[in-house]
């Protein structure tokens, strides 16, 4: 089977990353100034609460496990960084 | 006095020290005050007034202290506001303040932009970090008086639209003095605060060690739990505020044990009560920290303290009264009740607010005539049982009382028990409506990672140990539980 390329898998996972974003946290703002490597927290989008409802999220949607160490801002705060992380676990699991 | 003298005293004093450590770098006690008068001028020079309210929408940073001090400065009324608030409460806030003025940050600009379009009162909009304040510092003479407001904090409260409390400068420093009259706070302290400054718990961090002189680190929030570990290591952190919620996720920290958290000597608890199973984690987790468990609300600041000498003696009581305060029970129809019985908390002091911002008829429900002519007592709305000694025990928001069986049910009772199992992290317990009973009981149950129980399993734990009407007929399991921006749950939310 071909594999998905690297580049539209993290796109399309950002894709839904923002839409799942937009739905739960910025309620009618404009969804379209929260920029690839804007930080949630920086851009007062995401409170601490938020933060673990995004990781219940993706660990129910994509099957993953965050761990403990993975829980930084590195990771979960920007598309970008949720993108590159998702993708790393996922190969991850896929490889294992 | 007025509550700038805080920064004022401590920057005459103390010039050279830190006052706050935060994501653009550490700021001594002069700097702030310097910033603050330049503010100020700056201020007043676009109109703002004595009197005048000013909110103050950011986050947590040096420059919304700044704000906060110069906004006292001119005798103006603060109004800090959670950086999370959407364009839709923000306009609907700014016209309830009427506001002169708001003071935000440039990553707030979408936000506010739509929130101006709709508030015509709002004459200035300074947006701290890219706006620069050279006004020099203008020779003033306080107008204010220690009875006039120095801020209006809003609460959302457990219904309706959000109420602004307004509070003067003689509440603000007479409840940090009464709180800084058993909390101890010291010059030499280290004080990490991840709470917002629109919340008034996070907002008297600041304002409290400005008063003696300590030194505070500003973070966001709890959100990333091992980044407030590794501050608080970092910066030899010696207090540490926090609510249930941010405890949860520090204590749930397998690697909390990496960071050398020594220096931490004293660790409070507001805003919700903690489980017996949470109190035991944190002293476990920080084994060399005297721990506070606090009870408040926004309309008087705080009200009780648990001596933590009582900690082992009566885990579950909120304490006793605070000092400059006297407070007791009544019954519904305002009797004063003796120790022992359950009642409507009534607060007597100094630090009780002014009224609800142009909200007399809420106002009026809250605040009744007191024993001398004219003074005005605090009625909490919550209810509480006290034992033999006096020492305070949560019952429930009046309005949260659940009816039965034709029998009151405390929703805190219920959780109580609830916390007995190993693995719940959190519960909450609501009425919900049941052709039978009126109301029936229904647990909200979040579990730990790898926790399993049926529903059968927490009703018969329950069983075991309640009155049969207190026992929930439906359990339901949820990954989190709403909750306010100040981490309260939001039982309406439920049901």
């Amino acid at each position: 089977m071909e594999a998905i390329k690297p580049q539209q898998e993290q796109e399309a996972i950002k894709a839904q990353v923002r839409q799942y974003i937009a739905a739960n946290f910025l309620m009618g703002a404009n969804v379209a100034e929260l920029g690839d490597d804007d930080s949630f927290m920086g851009q007062n989008v995401i409170d601490s609460a938020g933060v673990l409802e995004l990781i219940a999220h993706l660990e129910q949607t994509y099957g993953i496990k965050v761990d403990e160490d993975e829980m930084i801002p590195d990771n979960l705060d920007s598309l970008n960084g949720v993108g590159r992380y998702l993708q790393r676990k996922l190969n991850g699991a896929r490889a294992a | 006095m007025l509550l700038h003298r805080f920064l004022e005293g401590t920057a005459a004093r103390l010039p050279g020290k830190v006052a706050l450590v935060c994501e653009e770098g550490e700021h001594t006690y002069g700097e702030l005050n310097e910033r603050a008068e330049r503010l100020a001028a700056t201020l007043a020079r676009r109109g703002v007034r004595r009197g005048d309210r000013v909110a103050i929408f950011m986050p947590n940073c040096a420059r919304a202290v700044v704000a906060i001090y110069a906004v006292l400065k001119l005798g103006a009324v603060f109004a800090a506001l959670n950086p999370l608030t959407r364009t839709e409460k923000l306009a609907h806030i700014l016209n309830d303040l009427r506001a002169a003025c708001l003071i935000t940050h440039s990553s707030l600009r979408a936000v506010c932009d739509g929130a101006l379009a709709r508030a015509k009162t709002v004459h200035t909009c300074l947006v701290a970090d890219e706006n620069h304040f050279h006004a020099a510092p203008a020779a003033r003479r306080d107008e204010a008086i220690d009875q006039d407001l120095a801020a209006i904090i809003y609460t959302s409260g457990s219904t309706g639209e959000p109420k602004g409390v307004m509070l003067t400068h003689h509440n603000m420093v007479s409840a940090a003095n009464s709180v800084m009259a058993y909390l101890d706070y010291r010059e030499d302290d280290v004080i990490l605060c991840a709470l917002p400054l629109a919340f008034s718990y996070g907002l008297y961090q600041v304002l409290m060690g400005c008063k003696v002189g300590a030194t505070v680190v500003l973070e966001r929030s709890f959100a990333f739990p091992k980044r407030i570990l590794e501050v608080a290591a970092q910066a030899r952190a010696t207090v540490l505020p926090a609510v249930p919620t941010a405890f949860n996720l520090l204590t749930n920290l397998v690697t909390l044990s990496r960071y050398d958290l020594g220096r931490l000597r004293l660790i409070t608890n507001a805003a919700a009560p903690l489980s017996e199973e949470q109190i035991r984690r944190l002293r476990a987790a920080f084994p060399q920290a005297t721990f506070f468990s606090m009870y408040g609300q926004t309309e008087c600041k705080r009200v009780t303290y648990l001596p933590p000498e009582q900690l082992d003696v009566r885990p579950l009581s909120v304490g006793r009264g605070m000092p400059n305060q006297e407070h007791w029970l009544v019954d519904e129809a305002g009797r004063r009740l003796p120790n022992g019985a359950t009642g409507e908390l009534v607060i007597r002091g100094s630090h009780v607010m002014r009224g609800y911002w142009e909200k007399p008829a809420a106002t009026a429900e809250r605040l009744k005539p007191g024993p001398l002519p004219g003074e005005r007592v605090l009625c909490t709305g919550d209810i509480f049982r006290t034992d033999g000694e006096g020492y305070l025990y949560f019952v429930a928001r009046k309005d949260d009382i659940i009816k039965s069986r034709g029998e009151k049910v405390s929703p805190r009772e219920v959780e109580n028990v609830i916390f007995r199992l190993p693995g719940v992290l959190e519960a909450a317990v609501v009425g919900v409506p049941d052709a039978v009973f009126g109301q029936a009981v229904k647990a909200f149950v979040v579990l730990g990672p790898g926790r399993r129980y049926s529903e059968r399993e927490i009703i018969g734990h329950c069983g075991a140990r309640l009155e049969s009407y207190m026992v929930p007929k439906y359990v339901e399991f949820v990954d989190g539980l709403p909750k306010t921006d100040n981490g309260k749950i939001k039982r309406q939310a439920l049901g």
